[in-house]
């Protein structure tokens, strides 16, 4: 292959090294409404009174909107960026008179400039009914105070939804008998396991901008994964027509799921669309930290059941999924908590997975890459680990006699066959990279510090099964170049340059002869968006054979220019020949064909979506210095393998996952929610809310051992979530081997730690 | 009030207010590369050179920089494309929206010490945050570009 499985530069590498305008906030006129949400000091209230009058003498404000201007009892909307009808509950209104956490939008305000705006926000007077609020996700179910008790409330779909239970979501899955199965094992390992509801903290915060267009449609500008959804949600929470709405996105500092929900959207949109003057609205570090979309708060409690020499028979898992005040993915997240864990388990008798999701009166949680997986990988991968530990089995031998195989049936993964596999090989060269032998479980450097070693294995999706769309089209321009349009958002991750690269493989050409545009609802194809880790396996596949569309109609102009018959001509990249090459007409000559007196558009659309999910597999192992006295724990050494089927670009690839297994270490390390007693989250800046900085990490290293997944664009999977799964369990693994303490929730502090070496 | 400063090379005059920071300043005047990624004075996104020296935008008030120098990564092109060039050999820009702010601490830091060990590179860059590309790929762009630089020096 010349530009599959290539490292090639991404297309936009240099404007962004070089600093250039590419972003939302770079490329909109300075002379626009700036828009600002005041929000709600209680975690559940009534607006009993609210008064702008003073607000609204302030030189500059243009527009003070409150709940009276919003239909109380007007159909609800989620901001969740899903396929319609939506998972995720219909249960948010734009300004709703009952607001449900500590940071909900109580008012939103225009103003030409940040002062006059921050000045208004200050002479608003709200009376508010406190009512009390439901902050421990354990008493959330049937609790007497409701989070949604309105009558409004409306779920889609058959999730197993009850808003006058605070249940989000209820679903129960199995195969086999668990309880025979496991009442017959040697040792059952039993423990209750818990994850935090992490920020992705993605360097760009939550951003849109709006105007009125020529047409006097609203135009939408947003640091977005979902341009298609977010036109949906636009549409539901305005109560306006989809045809009177363009989402557009421009470059985006980065979404890890975060821009999965339409954080933003809606305000300057409401804006825009009721003065018809240009907005945005840019969240503060503060506002992304305390008001968005993060990961789902999880407790999952594990029984799992294996014979003395490890091999497990059954795995009983029942997760509590958090969603908060409103239900954004929250019925979607918690299934893959046990059915992207359970399946790495091939020789498993039976299972039991059942999983609720409620509400409560925190920050409402979303999507954070890894989806759910992360926190059951957590508890799955550290509950395997114990049980090596009791039986005195090596932690990579035990996986070794457990692990799924290609072409096994996966019960757990919807009964689909493990189409591609490579996680025996990922085991393999994990120990040896990491030199696990010699380092297991722990060595005393002999200075009060000691270095253990543990690790886990992962697996995710490619994209959701039969729901996932995935969308190109290609035409040839003026001297035989490329156009790719798409529908999927580049995010920073490369899809623009992956999906070119797998354009330019088919069509036998250099990269820089294929430009991409997306993604804009007005231009590009339909694409579900980037999200699920579907861009490169599902868009992916599409591109692929929308390029051999767009050859073979390059082949029937090129014939007829050549005079011979369509079957008798070969494309040869640069030109159709005929098939001893001694006639040729160049792709120059063809697109001008095409462009003078023709019949014949040289373009194809091509839409794919996939009926598997070929999960990628991947095993990491964390070697961690641990201070015994101090509590300090780093990672100094990260090894991993992964199975992502044929990498589409190694380096992208590559830096997808040194940059996941790094954002997983924060999570098991330092990345801390905490609320106050009244509701307030605590980490609300990255001054507290620890991401993980380069001194605070030792090396990463990554390989890959690459199955060929058929259904795949030139045998690729999918690459951008499972990364982060890894580093929970071995970094927790680990600091056990340091310590001889297990720690059960994350993360794991250092006062937890130095107070375990006591 | 109004001031008088020295923007990437160019006399500015510009009007503020008392509590106007370099940061807005210098967007406002075109200099885009220069981000904010916080409140709190945490992420580095948004550092410049004040008078050669690297700082943190967010946290200068603009009248400070009166008849200062301040440069932007605008202003330092041929470096940013000569050096950033062997972060995109990695890959390792990926969204890009930390890029600015780390190449010019990167810049500072290879003008402020030529031959940097890791520990070094990883000690002064500490301030620059990047949530995707858990730092491996920047540190190989880093090295390769000293290597190469130095094979370069060596020849001349």
């Amino acid at each position: 292959m010349k530009t599959v499985n290539q490292s090639m530069r991404k297309k936009d590498a240099m404007q962004l090294v070089t600093g250039q305008p590419v972003y939302m906030d770079d490329v909109i006129p300075q002379d626009c409404l700036i828009v600002k949400l005041l929000r709600s000091p209680h975690a559940n209230a009534i607006v009993q009174e609210i008064d702008t009058s003073r607000a609204l003498l302030v030189p500059g404000i243009e527009a003070i909107y409150t709940w009276k201007d919003v239909d109380q009892q007007g159909r609800r909307y989620t901001q969740a960026g899903q396929t319609y009808p939506e998972p995720s509950p219909y249960d948010r209104l734009v300004i709703d008179r009952h607001v449900r956490f500590a940071g909900d939008v109580v008012a939103i305000l225009a103003g030409k400039d940040e002062k006059c705006v921050d000045k208004a926000m200050k002479l608003i007077k709200v009376q508010y009914e406190v009512l009390p609020a439901v902050l421990d996700y354990h008493t959330a179910l049937d609790n007497p105070v409701l989070v949604h008790p309105e009558e409004n409330w409306e779920s889609l779909a058959p999730v197993g939804a009850d808003n006058k239970r605070n249940l989000c979501a209820h679903d129960e899955s199995g195969a086999g008998d668990i309880e025979a199965v496991l009442a017959g094992c040697d040792v059952v390992i039993d423990h209750t396991y818990h994850t935090r509801a992490c920020q992705q903290a993605m360097m760009e915060t939550f951003r849109t901008y709006c105007s009125i267009d020529a047409y006097g449609r609203l135009n939408v500008l947003s640091s977005t994964q979902i341009v298609f959804h977010c036109r949906r949600i636009l549409a539901n929470a305005l109560h306006i027509p989809k045809s009177m709405i363009r989402v557009a996105k421009p470059r985006i500092g980065g979404g890890f799921g975060a821009k999965q929900t339409s954080v933003c959207e809606v305000y300057p949109a409401f804006v825009t669309w009721k003065t018809k003057k240009p907005s945005k609205i840019i969240f503060s570090r503060y506002e992304s930290q305390i008001a968005s979309t993060p990961r789902h708060e999880m407790e999952l409690h594990v029984r799992l059941g294996a014979t003395k020499d490890g091999i497990v028979r059954g795995i009983d898992l029942y997760t509590l999924s958090n969603t908060g005040a409103y239900g954004e993915h929250g019925p979607t997240t918690v299934g893959l908590s046990g059915h992207k864990s359970i399946p790495l388990y091939g020789k498993a008798e039976a299972f039991r997975f059942v999983s609720d999701v409620v509400y409560t009166n925190h920050m409402s949680a979303g999507a954070y890459r890894g989806y759910g997986a992360t926190q059951g990988l957590f508890a799955v991968e550290s509950a395997v680990n114990e049980l090596a530990d009791k039986l005195g089995i090596d932690p990579f031998v035990i996986r070794q006699r457990n692990i799924v195989h290609e072409g096994d049936v996966m019960p757990a993964y919807y009964g689909q066959v493990n189409t591609s596999c490579a996680l025996d090989r990922c085991l393999q060269a994990v120990h040896d990279n990491i030199g696990w032998d010699e380092k297991y479980p722990v060595r005393d450097m002999g200075n009060g510090k000691v270095r253990a070693v543990g690790m886990g294995m992962a697996m995710q999706g490619s994209g959701i099964t039969s729901v996932d769309v995935g969308s190109a089209s290609l035409k040839i321009n003026d001297d035989g170049f490329y156009t790719l349009s798409i529908g999927a958002a580049d995010m920073g991750t490369g899809c623009d340059t992956i999906l070119a690269q797998i354009a330019a493989e088919v069509l036998d050409c250099p990269l820089d002869n294929v430009t991409v545009l997306g993604a804009d609802t007005d231009s590009s194809p339909y694409d579900s968006g980037s999200y699920a880790s579907s861009t490169t396996y599902v868009t992916g596949k599409a591109v692929e054979q929308c390029a051999e569309q767009l050859k073979q109609k390059i082949c029937q102009v090129g014939a007829g220019l050549l005079g011979l018959d369509e079957r008798a001509v070969v494309f040869a990249g640069d030109a159709v020949t005929s098939e001893d090459g001694t006639q040729r007409a160049t792709l120059a000559q063809i697109a001008a064909a095409s462009q003078c007196g023709s019949n014949t558009a040289l373009e194809a659309v091509v839409t794919h979506s996939s009926e598997i999910s070929p999960p990628p597999f991947m095993v990491g192992a964390a070697e961690v210095e641990v201070d015994l006295e101090t509590g300090e724990a780093q990672v100094i050494r990260y090894e991993a393998a992964v199975d992502c089927g044929t990498p589409v670009n190694p380096n992208l690839a590559r830096v997808q996952a040194e940059g996941g297994i790094l954002q997983g270490i924060g999570m098991a390390l330092t990345e801390n929610v905490t609320y106050d007693d009244r509701g307030m989250p605590q980490e609300n800046s990255l001054m507290q809310y620890k991401i993980p900085a380069r001194n605070d990490i030792g090396h990463i290293h990554v390989v890959f051992e690459s199955s060929y997944e058929g259904t795949g664009p030139f045998g690729a999977k999918s690459i951008g979530e499972v990364v982060i799964n890894t580093p929970l369990p071995a970094v927790a693994d680990a600091i056990y081997h340091a310590t001889h303490k297990r720690f059960y929730e994350l993360p794991i502090t250092r006062e937890q730690i130095a107070l375990a070496g006591q | 009030m109004q001031i008088t400063f020295t923007l990437n090379h160019k006399k500015v005059t510009a009007e503020i207010a008392a509590d106007t920071v370099l940061l807005d300043l210098v967007r406002s005047l075109g200099c885009k590369s220069v981000k904010r990624g916080c409140e709190t004075a945490n992420c580095g996104l948004c550092t410049v050179f004040l008078d050669e020296k690297p700082v943190l935008s967010c946290s200068v008030l603009a009248a400070r920089v009166n008849g200062r120098s301040v440069t932007t990564l605008e202003g330092l092109q041929e470096e940013a494309a000569e050096f950033g060039a062997f972060i995109a050999d990695q890959g390792a820009e990926q969204c890009g929206f930390c890029n600015p702010g780390f190449i010019m601490n990167a810049l500072a830091l290879f003008r402020e010490n030529p031959d940097p060990g890791e520990d070094e590179i990883k000690e002064y860059l500490a301030g620059n945050l990047c949530r995707c590309s858990g730092y491996e790929g920047q540190l190989r762009g880093i090295l390769n570009f000293l290597a190469w630089k130095k094979g370069k020096e060596a020849a001349q």
